[in-house]
């Protein structure tokens, strides 16, 4: 029994790292995708050449990012059948066909339009390259839009029967996709992406204007950055708020964790901060504020919420990663808000460009997105156990059959090569972001196999009369 | 055999299958073969021959996961963890493989460490698949709806020597594929290794070939019992036919005829494997009907499947076209 734990936390490890390792490459390519084809159309709106010269600049590191989230999407594909074949056999008919449909967008796109998009500038006029540009972020769009039904489906299934063999399988599709927390999880994850992008562009910039404080290029990051943080960051606040009350319609269990609430009450306080004890069953040290959780989710001053023990421990998540990852992501979001409305002072008085200590804020603020994004993710996915298929299909009941053993040494050999090639990878990136934007920005080199030139990248290394390989 | 959605199913993702084994096992054979072209430009050269297509080439491996995932999840389920270990190392080596094709061009000190990531992670994840496949045809545990053997069961002699066999005959399409795609010394030394691995590869073929009826009693009956000998006897033939056009096109200094036939032998040895497992999808015993999903979740994914892979597979045949003919050497590819 022990040792079937362990392969279980094993496998839970090996699911949560590979996870984690992948999903932040597909979250900066949504985010930059759309970045890109805005870049792109304020280019041709303004004819202004900072913004292809930004465009161009981001499109390399674009490149990179979403070649490192290919190559770890690769295992993600497989690894539902290799360590969690029971959930593989109970629910591939019903996420199996939405994930077959992310894979089809993806190839398609990549088919299609990334060749051109990273290559193709010169090659087919800008009209057409902006379209290409346009259908690479409608693309990354799309695939959010189907993971996250599959996601939203382990969360809130809905719109299945359950065959004589034990398995989940379609009913309704338009239920399955369209799943009660499906709308809400997916405006709240596109927001991070845009977000988590912004930061990380606006901290760029921020780095190279605390340098060189003319550079027009790191100008136009950096104010682009701030006008997201100031405007979609309270916008991803009540998203939040609203993804968090169907989280409390539809997962209860998880919201009381979240906000370290043992006890089941009337007019429930807001507990900022404090040390969850799960098995005490009590929040330590807890800093609260009277009847404002109640007020939050109820939208009533007395409204009743439930605490952990109105359910059984077998149904608890885990209070502990819960209760902090939430902190910090609301933290975090808050701290976006702020960053946010210092800069709108300081565009009002004119200074945005002349205030180096936002400048350094921003610069501390440019992985936030990431920390945030992760921390939520971790809320979600931590806040589902202990099932896989919520409220169905138990974690403990959906893994593989294997040995401790067999789990343990390829989590080993994940951890070690995915810290030699995605350690690379980041160091690549950061080179890269470390030289400043310039008047006369390089495109992706024709020529050099870039991953992200997609499955055909025929523009990419087509002779061509004007800029042929031979020449 | 009944032309229902299952069958069709079995169809896409056996095509899938067979595209990613030619397609992905020239550019895996140019990675076997890397460590011994010996001057670093005809690494480069061998390198950019694939660097267009082999991306497009992987996409077949997870077409192929995800559609059986979807399509038969009972066979996903049972298969996966069954071959485990090999799975797992030839995730990885695609993971080396894949960033090396990138990082390669990014540094200059760093470029042997990526050398030997390509190199090694491409023989890793032929060696696996080849495993893998020994593994599976062999035969796998079940109980009730589960795998039921160890984590090692994997690891047979059988395996070992498909394993073998299919590092040697991707080793093969890549040589045949250099033969045709570059020039001058290169070439030649492309076709030394082309006559190597193509006597080593029909050798294994004709090993595995005749190893596989004693496995299992069904298998010896779907080849040798009458009438099935009438339909099954002329692969065998066409196996003969495709060797002597390998070694007469290599003999004769033709371009294309070699690897078209290198591709043949495949073709033929995959057609063999299914006469051996149809209509069987976890060899022994489940069927795909048995394991199918059902029909609602089929038909669903069936339309975008049919709308968009005839759409990829046009947009690759056009890479293809444009990458024709011989890469050339002489251009600055790469400074």
């Amino acid at each position: 029994m022990t040792e079937f734990l362990d392969a279980l936390v094993l496998a839970r490890l090996q699911f949560a790292f590979t996870m984690a390792c992948h999903i932040v490459f597909p979250a900066f390519s949504i985010g930059l995708a759309s970045y890109l084809a805005v870049l792109e159309g304020l280019w041709l709106l303004t004819g202004r050449d900072v913004y292809l010269q930004v465009f161009k600049y981001w499109l390399r590191i674009f490149a990179l990012v979403f070649g490192m989230g290919v190559v770890s999407g690769i295992v993600m594909s497989y690894q539902f059948g290799t360590n969690w074949s029971v959930y593989a056999d109970k629910t591939g008919a019903v996420i199996g066909p939405l994930m077959g449909y992310e894979v089809l967008t993806a190839f398609f796109l990549e088919a299609g339009f990334l060749g051109i998009m990273l290559f193709g500038v010169r090659r087919v006029g800008r009209r057409l390259h902006f379209a290409a540009t346009l259908l690479v972020a409608i693309g990354t769009l799309f695939s959010a839009f189907w993971i996250l039904s599959a996601n939203s489906w382990m969360q809130t299934p809905a719109g299945y029967a359950v065959n004589a063999a034990g398995q989940f399988v379609p009913d309704d599709w338009w239920k399955v996709v369209f799943n009660p927390s499906f709308p809400y999880r997916l405006v709240h994850m596109v927001l991070a992406c845009y977000l988590t992008t912004a930061f990380a562009v606006g901290g760029v910039g921020a780095w190279h204007l605390l340098r060189a404080p003319a550079n027009a290029g790191a100008r136009v990051m950096y104010s682009m950055a701030l006008w997201m943080a100031a405007l979609v960051a309270p916008v991803q606040l009540l998203a939040g708020d609203q993804h968090g009350l169907n989280t409390f319609a539809y997962q209860p269990a998880k919201v009381a964790a979240m906000e370290g609430d043992f006890e089941t009450r009337e007019g429930a306080p807001l507990i900022l901060l404090g040390v969850p004890d799960a098995d005490a069953a009590t929040t330590r040290y807890a800093v609260e504020i009277p009847r404002l959780g109640s007020l939050i989710l109820t939208h009533e001053w007395n409204g009743e919420v439930r605490g952990l023990k109105a359910w059984p421990r077998s149904e608890w998540p885990n209070v502990t990663i819960l209760f902090f990852c939430f902190r910090i992501m609301v933290g975090l979001g808050f701290a976006m808000i702020g960053l946010g409305l210092w800069s709108l002072w300081h565009r009002w008085r004119g200074s945005l460009f002349a205030a180096p200590w936002l400048q350094r804020a921003a610069v501390a603020m440019g992985p936030a997105g990431f920390a945030a994004l992760l921390a939520g993710w971790l809320v979600t996915e931590t806040g589902r156990q202990p099932y896989t298929v919520y409220g169905l299909l138990r974690t403990a009941d959906s893994v593989s059959p294997l040995g401790a053993p067999a789990v343990a040494g390829s989590v080993a050999a994940f951890v070690i090569v995915y810290f030699a090639v995605f350690g690379a990878g980041l160091f690549y990136l950061l080179r890269m972001a470390g030289k400043a934007p310039q008047p006369e920005e390089a495109e992706p080199q024709a020529g050099i196999p870039t991953r992200t030139a997609g499955i055909t990248p025929a523009p990419a290394l087509e002779p061509h009369p004007a800029a042929g390989l031979s020449s | 055999m009944a032309f229902d959605l299952a069958f069709i199913w079995a169809g896409v993702i056996a095509f899938a299958v067979l595209a990613y084994v030619i397609a992905d096992g020239f550019d895996l054979g140019i990675g076997i073969l890397f460590p011994l072209l010996k001057q670093k430009h005809d690494r480069d050269v061998a390198m950019n021959s694939i660097a267009p297509v082999w991306d497009g080439n992987e996409t077949w491996l997870v077409l192929g996961g995800g559609g059986l995932y979807a399509a038969f999840p009972l066979a996903y389920a049972i298969v996966l963890p069954a071959l485990y270990a090999p799975l797992i190392a030839m995730l990885l080596g695609l993971v080396f493989r894949g960033v090396a094709f990138e990082f390669r061009w990014r540094t200059e000190r760093g470029r042997f460490l990526w050398d030997w990531a390509f190199a090694g992670g491409s023989t890793v994840v032929a060696l696996c698949q080849g495993i893998a496949l020994g593994a599976f045809i062999q035969g796998i545990k079940v109980s009730g709806r589960a795998y039921a053997g160890g984590w090692f069961d994997w690891l047979t002699p059988f395996s070992l020597v498909t394993g073998v066999a299919l590092v040697v005959g991707y080793a093969l399409l890549g040589a045949t594929w250099l033969t045709m795609k570059t020039t001058g010394e290169l070439r030649e030394e492309a076709r030394r290794f082309a006559f190597a691995s193509g006597i080593g590869t029909v050798a294994l073929i004709g090993i595995v070939s005749l190893w596989t009826p004693f496995l299992n009693p069904i298998f010896m009956s779907r080849w040798f019992a009458f009438p099935a000998i009438v339909y099954t006897l002329p692969v065998p033939l066409a196996v003969a036919g495709a060797a002597a056009a390998l070694f007469g096109g290599l003999r004769a200094g033709r371009d294309v005829q070699p690897f078209a036939a290198a591709l043949g032998l495949f073709v033929l040895s995959y057609i063999g494997l299914g006469i051996s497992l149809y209509p069987e999808i976890v060899p022994p015993g489940i069927t795909i009907w048995q394991a199918a999903a059902p029909d609602k979740s089929l038909a669903f994914l069936l339309i975008g499947a049919l709308i968009l892979v005839p759409v990829i597979i046009g947009y690759m045949a056009h890479a293809y076209w444009v990458f024709r003919g011989k890469v050339d050497v002489s251009a600055g590819y790469h400074d």
